[in-house]
């Protein structure tokens, strides 16, 4: 009997097939990209809180209206100016680190424009985290020995913003989602560059390369550096409830 | 005579492709792999606007998608409606709707539920309002407003 060999089958025309399915593939899928500008919404406010008095100058206002104009601090601005005007804002008054004190910003007047920076020293801190261990209070001694590590990052003492201190954001009804968004993301540029000048100062790394890698190893001295420089530069942008303004504008 | 001459003609083999199938088909993987398919339809006309200050989410399966714009099928009309999910929704569904999704997420994950926004950039402020109103009362704080990214300006 004649054994007959078997023919092999010509795979040459496989890769074809593999092709016109990558193509097709490539084709029928759309990639979602899940990135945008990220923001923590205040909780519900409670009927009965109090309002709080706030500085006039504590509270950087930004509002927007109908016909997409910025008013900030009662005089109009462009939003490409809006940047530096919160930058200015944020270190008006001295950081102690890289910003000196400018002499022309008046404090103690009545209808101060900035939020006066506040010294944090060491020798007070320390005082106070024993007052605080002493009385059993863990989470605020916590947080003043936050404010310690930071002091011995940046080598020096800094001042930092009063707590009141925020920018406010008021948006009309009618305004585009457009320019709310622009605003937003100018306001956050603001203190991200600020975050990042001083990083590079004092670390020799951007701000945002330090929360990358921080992202990534979980490294405890990445987070010190990341709290400290927080610490000089929070992020409060506040969105003001809303209101119907145009009951008020006519 | 030279030392390097050849002694005849060589023939050149032929490079084999018996494994570009193989090859082709990993990338078919990776990209099957990689890609998140569009779960939903999208019934809303979204241009994102721009912006530099870039978040990324990480976990996607955290993530659900509000989608406010004009309605494609013109016959709903032009102006912006809310989209959930697969139908278009009502302002005052959402605290429902951000009840639900919380449910599909695993219990040690519920509070960590990101809310995509995706608006069309044209979209007047009044619903967008609205809508991060509800989000406020159905404690879904975490909210991304989607949008393409740009470089700083100067």
């Amino acid at each position: 009997m004649a054994r007959r060999e078997l023919q092999e089958i010509n795979a040459g025309s496989m890769a074809d097939i593999a092709f016109l399915l990558l193509i097709f593939w490539l084709v029928t899928t759309t990639i979602d990209s899940d990135e945008g500008v990220k923001r923590q919404l205040p909780p519900p406010v409670p009927p009965d809180m109090e309002q709080q008095e706030v500085k006039d100058g504590d509270v950087y206002n930004v509002r927007t209206n109908f016909r997409d104009e910025l008013l900030v601090e009662k005089e109009v601005m462009s939003i490409g100016q809006l940047k530096d005007g919160a930058k200015d804002f944020l270190v008006a008054t001295g950081t102690g680190l890289l910003h000196p004190e400018r002499p022309n910003v008046t404090l103690g007047d009545d209808n101060m424009k900035y939020p006066e920076r506040q010294w944090v020293r060491k020798a007070e801190l320390i005082v106070l985290e024993q007052s605080y261990l002493a009385a059993g209070q863990e989470k605020a001694a916590e947080r003043v020995r936050e404010k310690l590590t930071a002091i011995e990052l940046f080598g020096s003492d800094y001042r930092e913003l009063p707590g009141s201190a925020l920018i406010s954001l008021q948006t009309d009804r009618n305004t585009s989602y457009n320019l709310y968004l622009q605003v937003q993301n100018e306001l956050e540029a603001a203190v991200n560059e600020l975050r990042d000048e001083l990083s590079l100062a004092k670390f020799n790394e951007s701000y945002a390369s330090l929360e990358e890698r921080y992202g990534r190893t979980k490294e405890e001295s990445l987070l010190d550096k990341i709290k400290a420089i927080r610490l000089v530069f929070p992020q409060r942008i506040s969105e003001a409830e809303p209101r119907d303004a145009s009951q008020g504008y006519y | 005579m030279s030392k390097f001459k050849k002694s005849g003609k060589r023939d050149m083999g032929s490079i084999s492709t018996a494994s570009l199938p193989d090859i082709v088909f990993m990338l078919l993987f990776f990209f099957m792999v990689a890609t998140v398919l569009r779960t939903e339809e999208e019934m809303v006309r979204v241009i994102r606007p721009e912006a530099s200050e870039i978040y990324k989410i990480e976990k996607k399966h955290l993530i659900r998608y509000i989608n406010i714009g004009p309605p494609q099928d013109k016959r709903y009309g032009t102006e912006p409606v809310i989209q959930l999910n697969d139908q278009f929704a009502d302002v005052a569904q959402i605290r429902d709707w951000v009840e639900n999704e919380r449910l599909t997420l695993a219990e040690a994950e519920q509070t960590k539920m990101w809310v995509s926004m995706k608006v069309d950039q044209d979209t007047k402020m009044g619903v967008v309002t609205d809508v991060k109103q509800e989000l406020r009362k159905a404690s879904a704080l975490k909210v991304l407003y989607s949008a393409n990214s740009r470089e700083r300006t100067n």
